[in-house]
């Protein structure tokens, strides 16, 4: 709030750029700016990663933990997402519990996966019923640029994509750990893409002075056959159907852009994908 | 557990509850139920059956969080321990928190906020029984609750949800196809704007399933919009005729 007059006056001048097919930081409206991917950074995480988009920058772990199964599906591990959101990332961010914000993106990051099966929870079951892998991905905000729900969702991609599991023998009730890994039993590359509409205009991966006077955003998740896994409209504007068929038309090409970044930057296999 | 699997929809097109691929459940509004708020509303949707109160415009609660060119509008979902088929607790889950902000981002774009600066307008809602789609039965009644509450709002906004199950588009999940169904996607929308102000969707479906199904949501949202209107009516028939007697 305290910061409303300047984005109204750049909000006009946005939109005049905007119009010319043309952004404050030199891309075109449906660029992404520059993607990096790091990962296996923490070793004492089962995957992790650190991916920038821009300034904006995200760590991803992957920690499991043996538990106990939801009892509606007792036979399969589970998968949990987290979001932190480290006070030094924004001016804006205040220390605690996470707020509805970094809930949403947790949420939103988690249906990415989830949605997409991108992982075999049956692969997760130690004792039938009684105990199983709990996967935990944790993203940390450590840089907030714009697009966060991106960035989180490809740092959580990359270390899922990159991480191992432990391996565990079961005698009886007793799980004993070996020592080896396995590969992680995953499969598919599931990309988020995220828009805002500002005037009546929709930009791909919005920055922060963008994001700071968008009217709405949308975030939908596409898997590699193309079909949509996940939506989220988000912020208190609208868009028509009209806007929201155009933007699901523009994220579906970006997806299969990304996607293949994601490929060269992990030197993964297209497609045929599992722990390193 | 395969076994267990009954069909959801029949042969020819029935679901489970007796009701066409695109037939709402019966939906029974009614306005000003509560009489410790400024505007409430009841709504059973199906088996749904949710209550809600709006408090506000009033004075903002912290003062620092009042807004000088706007009402602050905030949004509370919240599930009864009984609402659902195990006990939950009552504490706000992560699902509640987000739901209640979307609720909220949902309704803001109908409000006049300009109007209230410095103000809050609290939208408390309280789901006694979970049968599916219970964010779009929500919004649709809080929209009421906050016409009872006579603030200006730049339309109604109508939600429905639209589910695959068994590969077919389904209009207005209930929770057993929910649950069962392969997506689940719910819409808000301001039909007299052409405003869409929520839209989710989990669970995998075609780009081309994808665009069946935001002109179904259309079509289930302006029923919707339809049975708000004629909530409206009856409840503020009784109000005229009093002004007409006085």
């Amino acid at each position: 709030m305290s910061q409303r007059i300047v984005p109204t006056v750049k909000k006009r001048q946005i939109i005049e750029l905007a119009d010319s097919g043309k952004r404050m930081d030199g891309r075109t409206l449906t660029d992404y700016r520059e993607i990096k991917i790091q990962t296996g950074i923490v070793d004492k995480a089962e995957g992790s990663a650190m991916v920038s988009i821009g300034g904006t920058k995200v760590v991803a772990g992957v920690k499991f933990e043996i538990g106990d199964p939801f009892p509606d599906i007792p036979n399969e591990g589970v998968m949990q997402v987290g979001a932190e959101f480290v006070p030094f990332a924004s001016p804006d961010f205040e220390p605690g519990k996470p707020d509805e914000v970094a809930v949403e993106l947790a949420r939103v990051v988690d249906r990415g996966l989830r949605e997409s099966k991108i992982l075999e929870t049956s692969k997760l079951c130690l004792i039938p019923g009684k105990k199983v892998w709990i996967v935990h991905v944790d993203v940390y905000i450590l840089d907030h640029c714009g697009n966060l729900i991106d960035t989180a969702a490809l740092a959580a991609l990359s270390a899922m994509l990159t991480a191992t599991m432990p391996e565990a023998a079961v005698e009886g009730e007793n799980i004993r750990l070996t020592g080896n890994r396995l590969p992680m039993p995953i499969t598919g590359i599931p990309i988020n893409v995220t828009l805002a509409k500002i005037g009546n205009r929709l930009f791909v991966d919005p920055s922060l002075e963008e994001e700071e006077v968008l009217d709405c955003r949308f975030s939908v998740a596409f898997k590699e056959n193309g079909m949509l896994c996940a939506i989220q409209k988000g912020e208190s504007g609208y868009f028509t159907p009209e806007e929201i068929l155009r933007a699901v038309e523009i994220a579906k090409d970006k997806s299969q852009e990304i996607r293949k970044k994601v490929v060269e930057l992990l030197k993964l296999n297209d497609g045929a994908v599992g722990g390193s | 557990m395969e076994e267990l699997k009954t069909r959801l929809i029949s042969d020819d097109g029935i679901r489970c509850d007796g009701r066409r691929l695109d037939e709402i459940r019966p939906i029974k509004f009614q306005i000003g139920v509560l009489n410790n708020t400024d505007g409430s509303a009841y709504v059973e949707w199906g088996r749904t059956k949710i209550l809600v109160g709006v408090m506000g415009p009033r004075e903002s609660h912290p003062k620092h969080l009042a807004l000088s060119d706007k009402a602050r509008v905030e949004a509370y979902y919240r599930m009864a321990s009984f609402s659902v088929e195990e006990w939950k607790s009552p504490a706000p889950s992560r699902r509640e928190v987000e739901l209640s902000k979307v609720i909220r981002e949902a309704l803001e774009p109908a409000i006049f906020v300009e109007l209230f600066p410095r103000t809050s307008i609290d939208i408390f809602i309280e789901v006694l029984q979970a049968d599916g789609s219970t964010r779009c039965a929500s919004i649709s009644a809080a929209s009421l609750a906050l016409v009872d509450a006579g603030i200006p709002m730049r339309d109604l906004v109508a939600s429905i949800a639209v589910g695959k199950v068994e590969g077919k588009l389904v209009l207005d999940v209930q929770d057993k196809e929910d649950k069962a169904g392969d997506s689940d996607m719910p819409m808000a929308y301001m039909p007299s704007k052409n405003a869409v102000t929520l839209l989710q969707m989990d669970g995998q479906i075609t780009h081309d399933e994808f665009i069946q199904s935001m002109e179904l949501l259309k079509k289930g949202c302006l029923e919707v919009y339809k049975k708000q209107k004629e909530a409206i009516e009856a409840h503020f028939k009784g109000a005229i005729s009093n002004v007409e007697e006085a």
